[in-house]
Parts: C-alpha cells; sequence; structure tokens
C-alpha cells in the first residue's frame, strides 16, 4: 500500500515527507510502548502510535521504518518533525483511535507480518 | 584482536531523555555509508540504542564506543551509574527499575537488556554497584 493511499484512509495530515508519500509498503503495528515494539516489531515500516515523543521517530529510524501515523489527534511538534525529517521518514496524524486506524489499514489489505506468515 | 577499521566514539548525556539515542542515529548513519549489510546495521541500532537509553535512564549519561573489525562490530557502553544489583534479574524479560515517568514516554518495560542480547551475537555485561556498568556487544559480519 502506498503511503499517499494510508493518509487517504485514515483522513490524516501530513506534517513531513511528502515527497516519500509514493513510497510502498507492506506491513505495519500499531503500540504505545517504545519498548514493545524494539523487542516484538519485524520488518514492518509503518508505526502507529499514541506516543508522542521524538523517541518515537528515534525507535522507527533504529527499525527501519517509513512512516509514523500519530493516532486520537495527538499532533507532532517540531522536534519531532526535525527529527523525521532527518531520517527520511513521513509523519502522519489522524483524528482516528489506534483500533479504528488499524482496522481501517487492515481492512484495506496492510496486515502485520505474523499473519502473512500464515 | 586486530585494529579496527574504524572506531567512534560518543559521550552519551545523562540530562536530556528527549534528546537520547543520537549517538545510535549517527552510527547507523555511518554503517550504512559503509556498505554493510542492512539487517546487520539494523541489529546493531537497536541493540545500542537500547543500551543508550538504559544508560539515560538509569546511569545519568555515559560514553558508547563503536569498533568495526573486518568480521565483527564491538558496541562498549561505559557508565558511572549506580550499577546493576542482580545482572541475572535484570537480563529476564519484563524486570524494570525504571521510574513512572519513564515508562509514560514508552521504555522501561524490562525489555532493554533481553533485547540487546537478542539482536547482538556475543554480550557481556560487567558491573559493581556504586561504580558503573560495562556492556559490551557483539555482531558478527
Amino acid at each position: 500500500m502506498k503511503i499517499s493511499k494510508i493518509a487517504e484512509l485514515l483522513s490524516a495530515e501530513v506534517y513531513t515527507g511528502r515527497e516519500l508519500l509514493e513510497t510502498s509498503v507492506y506491513s505495519a503495528c500499531g503500540a504505545d510502548m517504545m519498548s514493545d515494539v524494539l523487542a516484538f516489531v519485524k520488518d514492518q515500516s509503518v508505526l502507529l502510535t499514541g506516543l508522542v515523543n521524538p523517541q518515537v521517530v528515534r525507535t522507527a529510524e533504529m527499525m527501519d521504518m517509513r512512516c509514523i501515523v500519530f493516532v486520537r489527534g495527538k499532533k507532532p511538534d517540531q522536534t519531532i518533525i526535525d527529527l523525521a525529517k532527518q531520517a527520511n521518514m513521513v509523519i502522519l496524524a489522524t483524528g482516528l483511535r489506534m483500533y479504528c486506524a488499524c482496522g481501517l489499514l487492515y481492512s484495506n489489505g496492510l496486515v502485520g507480518t505474523e499473519v502473512k506468515k500464515q | 584482536m586486530k585494529e579496527p577499521k574504524l572506531s567512534l566514539h560518543y559521550d552519551i548525556d545523562g540530562t536530556d531523555f528527549l534528546a537520547a539515542g543520537s549517538a545510535s542515529s549517527d552510527t547507523k548513519r555511518i554503517l550504512k555509508q559503509s556498505g554493510i549489510d542492512a539487517r546487520v546495521i539494523r541489529n546493531v541500532a537497536i541493540a545500542m540504542y537500547e543500551g543508550e537509553i538504559n544508560t539515560v535512564i538509569h546511569a545519568g549519561g555515559g560514553t558508547a564506543d563503536v569498533n568495526i573489525y573486518d568480521d565483527c562490530i564491538e558496541i562498549i557502553l561505559t557508565d558511572h551509574g549506580p550499577g546493576i544489583e542482580n545482572v541475572e534479574q535484570a537480563m529476564q524479560e519484563g524486570f524494570s527499575t525504571a521510574p513512572e515517568n519513564v515508562r509514560a514516554l514508552g521504555f522501561g518495560a524490562g525489555m532493554g537488556l533481553p533485547n540487546m542480547k537478542k539482536y547482538t551475537d556475543e554480550m557481556t555485561v560487567e558491573s559493581e554497584i556504586g561504580t558503573g556498568t560495562v556492556v559490551t556487544m557483539k555482531v558478527n559480519l
């Protein structure tokens, strides 16, 4: 799924990385604990989270992710946007809650790696 | 062991949790330029980042040294913090002494040290109460 499609499905605002919107991504994960993202996530390129601080970008950067979606109407500050810019990442923000945001992406074909394996 | 091809040194500022991770980010960028396999780079980056976060949360900062050899990448994290009382216990998934404010920032789930072990080929933790901790990790190339 193209990142532009994610933005469209979630009615999300694009904060940075407009030039990367046509990048295709193949799986996603949702988490508020960055410890869990670092421990359990594998090869996902989109992170949906309700946690808003610069360590979210750092975590996504270490995991080679391409896009962060802030859910529940959370807005990234300039520090977060600047870090994401440096890391070549797209930042989106949606008013949807985590469950609905994940559900919309999932039902439109962006599944997690666990499902892919089956 | 042979001389490293490249050595990197970073001071980790222990006063600003939100700024933590810059050493790992810089290391990742440099490794990418050296044409090393992307999966190896990711393992190094995750392990080092977890370690860097630990250094900030528990020890008030420290240093990170990265040595790149022909056959492996070595990461050494050194701090002069309080030390780890029981290393075996600290290595267990879910065991954490991180304060509540750190958990609110998305960390402190007790996955740091086990995760560092998981993503590296070798890891040693030397710690002395009141003196500090040295974590040495190796990722084979």
